[in-house]
């Protein structure tokens, strides 16, 4: 429990207050940044100064293969390098009522009451691709309070978890044994994501069949002898506490050779640029809504939908409505 | 919403379908699993950041636990979080119960309409006022679809 804070004279406010270590700040701060509340905009681009140090880490894979299990034991590891670990678990939402139960912090219990570690649950909230909308935010937020390891763990739905990739600077997917099928699944999308895999629940008869198919695949990779990083393959029980230093060994040397090829700047700045189209698309959005109410966006979709307009003049009406003039398809100034 | 069983008695299912219900009333549900303790529960108010804490208790260890967490939370300067509690709580604590701050004390028999509305309406309205609508595109309930999404969908 943090009871010895010391608040200069003057009132701090909230983003002082979080660079300062004040643990309910940064909770404050991240349901700001959830709710999307006014006042959350500003506070980002002050903290966007302060973050940039931290190790991000995601962790994906498909439900009870162990990510929460496994993350705590990462955790626990991590503390005892003397890091100071956040962890962000995304749940999902119910699509049809927006409510949620958010239940990682019950397989989290152990790391209750060490002051260096900050666990906040997040709701994806209709967001797809495994993340909430606002979990990137979240993350700059704990940077900036001087977390030196943020871990993600993502909802854990399957396929579509590929946003994490531009969340994370190293993603570990998680695997089990005896999901023949799971594999087959992880092949197109989640495969290429991962910059290593854990199979756990290695304790399994048919684990080493699990890690060998695994291998098998990754050497279909034909440019993996140019690569600077050969994704390894760490055989865990999450329970015990098996491959979890090695998983954090692991995590250190990737990010070593993330700085030393020149992708930790490479991958910054393409989540730089992700997450500048996403502001754009954002604001976009907003003026959109502001421009047309909720009635006349349903009737122009419904127009759509009967073939009486087509989406794509209707796109482009919209936009110049909004003061965007997109080129007329001949202009005839000459490029 | 946190809801959390403190004490060590093992019985959550209360817990669970209440945390449920809460959720079906599109509330997000924080469930910290049994066994917690007063600096556990206090801990995940915090880093929840929540807007309101329901505590199940079933053990008679209520007298002892309810006024740890309220003290941890003074101590904390979480004063604007409503607190609850459900299960057995005998009729001659209740007083002393409600004097803590610990409100509903909600017993057996008790209907999941009436936890619900008592939370909507206990809730702190500075607390409430944080949360916004939803963007077009974002977030949007299966039953009202908006065509972002469809779009968004097909040009994947």
């Amino acid at each position: 429990m943090t009871s010895s804070q010391t608040p200069p004279p003057a009132q701090p406010d909230l983003v002082e207050r979080l660079l300062a270590g004040d643990r309910r700040a940064l909770a404050r701060a991240v349901s700001l940044i959830e709710n999307r509340a006014p006042e959350a905009r500003a506070m980002l681009a002050r903290l966007h100064a302060h973050s940039g140090h931290a190790h991000i880490v995601g962790f994906t894979g498909s439900p009870g293969a162990g990510k929460s299990t496994l993350v705590t034991q990462l955790a626990r590891e991590l503390r005892k390098r003397d890091q100071r670990v956040g962890v962000i678990a995304v749940d999902p939402s119910s699509p049809f009522t927006g409510g949620a139960i958010l239940g990682d912090r019950i397989r989290m219990q152990e790391l209750a009451g060490d002051p260096n570690v900050f666990i906040r649950s997040m709701a994806s909230r209709g967001s797809v691709g495994g993340l909430a909308v606002a979990t990137r935010d979240a993350v700059r937020a704990l940077d900036a309070a001087g977390f030196d390891t943020i871990i993600i763990e993502t909802v854990g739905a399957g396929q579509a978890e590929v946003e994490i990739v531009r969340a994370a600077q190293s993603v570990v997917v998680v695997t089990v044994p005896g999901m023949g099928d799971d594999i087959q699944a992880i092949k197109a999308g989640i495969l290429e994501i991962a910059d290593i895999f854990v199979v756990n629940k290695a304790d399994r008869p048919d684990a080493d069949r699990a890690a060998a198919e695994l291998r098998m695949l990754l050497s279909l990779d034909e440019k993996r002898g140019e690569r600077a990083w050969r994704i390894p393959i760490i055989k865990a029980v999450a329970t015990t506490g098996e491959g979890v230093t090695e998983l954090a060994d692991k995590l250190a040397a990737h990010l070593e050779s993330l700085r030393e090829t020149g992708q930790l700047a490479a991958r910054s700045g393409r989540q730089a640029q992700s997450e500048m189209l996403a502001l754009l698309h954002q604001a976009m959005i907003e003026r959109i809504s502001h421009t047309i109410g909720e009635e006349e966006w349903k009737r122009l979709v419904a127009a759509v939908v009967e073939r009486e307009r087509d989406p794509y003049t209707t796109a482009d009406e919209l936009a110049r409505r909004i003061g965007l003039a997109p080129e007329a398809p001949e202009a005839p100034e000459g490029r | 919403m946190l809801v959390a069983k403190p004490g060590l008695d093992g019985h959550d299912r209360g817990a669970k379908v209440i945390a449920r219900a809460l959720r079906d009333a599109g509330m997000e549900v924080i469930y910290t699993g049994i066994r917690q303790t007063p600096p556990m529960i206090v801990e995940a108010a915090i880093q929840e950041d929540v807007d309101a804490i329901l505590m199940s208790i079933l053990s008679g260890a209520h007298m002892a636990i309810f006024p740890k967490v309220m003290n941890l939370l003074r101590e904390n300067g979480v004063d604007d979080v409503l607190v609850m509690a459900g299960g057995i709580l005998p009729d001659e604590d209740i007083p002393a119960i409600e004097a803590m701050g610990v409100k509903g004390n909600f017993g057996p028999g008790t209907s999941l309409a009436t936890i619900i509305e008592f939370v909507r309406a206990n809730v702190s309205p500075e607390r409430m006022r944080q949360s916004l609508p939803p963007l077009p595109g974002e977030s949007a309930p299966v039953d009202a679809p908006l065509a972002a999404d469809t779009a968004r969908e097909a040009t994947r």
